[in-house]
């Protein structure tokens, strides 16, 4: 077994005697626990961030990759003729599913949100909508196009590629963002937990010089600074986690009206992901103390 | 055991000892003496391996220090007793854990070596002060207590710096006695002390050759002793 898994192993075992030969307590300890805590906490919404951004993307780009929308403006004594045609059109097309004229009611429910529950549809030049559901295979577009441009002349098809890619990659970088956040709180712990360490080995030079003088050897004196902090950082990260995944829960639920914003959180078995955190932040602290603990015995005469 | 070879020390520019030859034979007792500032306390230190030698060799227990690792001179330590002048305990710790130190960095805190441990307290007279903290003691309780740690581990050397140093006649008596006592029991013994009259009392009870360090070099002395 390497002295690394050695070292490891023995954060779990039982030796009191070891972690009494440094003293208990001191700011570096507070520090450590209080630091390890709050980046717990922050983890837990940038996983959330992260894992929201990526439902989200997913979500779009399956609901709108195999749909489409074709719009047809047309004068009014042509739009029922024109809107026939492309169903017709639209029917013999291999890759088309579905192709199905929007109800005046779907279309002035799509304009609600604009122009109000009670715009009179009926009275104005509105282009009349066709929903398209794809196969699997999808339908060949410029060749759709090109037939829809010799028989409806005022129809326009809308494949959602214009807006859907823009949506995905925004929704892909939000994702990006929030493990490129979780690096950089990891990296924050690392260094403050480095920190007080170093202080807490500058503060107890003199616990070292004796346990040096009666026998101690580097691995032993490293190993009671490293499992203090170790054991400080899993406890204060898993009060961090505990108190983040009680912040999500009091987050409101996803709702449509509320977009992106109210689907920030964890479903199903994405709960269970912030409890690898404090065994994470625990390994962050084991090994920025144990380079530090290293580092500074070896500087020391 | 612990021997030194042409051996020089310097701190920086300035040259603390020089030429020192020295070869501590197993079960022998010397006293150390020089005027303060002559370099006693770095003489020990470089005897157990807390400072390296400038010139010349050191080497305890067959070893050079300059080729031991610092696992190799941690085990190395566990064979030599150390007193300090100042005692160095940790001062969060019962005087009990203080003795043990030793035992528990070694791993070798069984109930067995638990009981010495108690057997110890009783010998140096601090059976009922085991629960104490060190700035609880007084100064000749440290020194008993810094005695038992540093021969809980059945040291082959014992270094004391000035271990009577801040304790009245009748400890100091007491300590050398203790000392004696592990001299008789095969352990080198090896005093750093300006105390004279505790060197004459020793002469009496023991064969103790008495070293000084004047002028950056080991002397022997004794004829004025």
């Amino acid at each position: 077994m390497s002295n690394l898994a050695i070292l490891f192993k023995s954060l779990f075992s039982s030796d009191n005697q070891s972690d009494r030969v440094v003293p208990p307590s001191g700011f570096t300890a507070r520090l450590t626990v209080f630091a390890s805590g709050a980046m717990a906490f922050l983890t837990v919404f940038a996983l959330a961030l992260s894992l929201a951004s990526g439902r989200l993307a997913s979500r779009w780009g399956d609901e709108l990759a195999h749909s489409s929308t074709l719009r047809i403006s047309a004068p009014a004594e042509q739009m029922a003729e024109q809107v026939q045609t492309a169903l017709r059109v639209l029917d013999t097309t291999p890759g088309v599913a579905l192709a199905r004229a929007l109800t005046a009611d779907e279309q002035k429910a799509l304009l609600a949100p604009w122009f109000g529950p009670d715009l009179p549809i009926d009275s104005l030049p509105v282009p009349q909508l066709i929903e398209i559901v794809e196969t699997e295979e999808g339908y060949d577009g410029a060749g759709l196009r090109l037939r829809l441009q010799a028989e409806v002349p005022g129809a326009v098809l809308d494949d959602h590629t214009r807006w859907r890619k823009p949506l995905e990659q925004a929704a892909g970088r939000l994702r990006l963002l929030g493990w490129v956040a979780i690096a950089l709180i990891a990296a924050t712990t690392a260094a403050i937990i480095t920190l007080a360490a170093n202080a807490a080995l500058a503060a107890n030079a003199q616990v070292i010089q004796v346990l040096r003088l009666v026998g101690a050897q580097d691995g032993y004196i490293a190993r009671a600074f490293v499992r203090r902090f170790t054991l400080r950082a899993l406890s204060g990260a898993a009060a961090g986690m505990v108190l983040g995944l009680g912040a999500v829960l009091l987050l409101p639920p996803a709702q449509d009206a509320g977009g992106f914003l109210t689907g920030l959180g964890f479903t199903g078995a994405g709960w269970l992901v912030p409890f690898v955190i404090p065994p994470l932040a625990a390994l962050v602290a084991f090994l920025a103390t144990r380079t530090a603990a290293n580092r500074v015995l070896s500087e020391l005469p | 055991m612990i021997e030194l070879e042409n051996l020089g020390f310097s701190y920086g520019e300035g040259e603390m000892l020089s030429d020192i030859s020295l070869k501590l034979a197993p079960g022998s007792f010397h006293f150390l003496t020089g005027p303060s500032g002559s370099g006693k306390t770095t003489f020990l230190k470089l005897c157990y391996g807390a400072l390296q030698p400038t010139a010349g060799h050191a080497r305890l227990f067959d070893q050079d220090v300059r080729h031991m690792s610092r696992d190799d001179m941690a085990m190395t330590r566990r064979r030599i007793g150390v007193v300090h002048q100042d005692c160095q305990f940790l001062d969060h710790l019962p005087i009990a854990d203080n003795v043990a130190l030793p035992l528990t960095v070694s791993g070798r805190d069984s109930l067995e070596e638990v009981a010495n441990l108690k057997e110890l307290l009783d010998w140096v007279g601090l059976g009922k002060r085991a629960s104490a903290y060190p700035p609880e003691l007084s100064g000749g309780e440290r020194q008993r207590a810094a005695l038992a740690r540093a021969v809980i581990m059945s040291p082959d050397v014992v270094l004391a710096d000035e271990p009577t140093g801040n304790v009245d006649w009748d400890m100091s008596q007491r300590l050398l006695q203790l000392l004696i006592e592990l001299n008789r029991m095969g352990k080198t013994i090896m005093i750093a002390t300006h105390d004279l009259n505790l060197i004459r009392t020793a002469k009496s009870q023991v064969q103790a050759r008495v070293l000084r360090i004047a002028g950056r070099r080991l002397q022997l002395a004794g004829a004025d002793l």
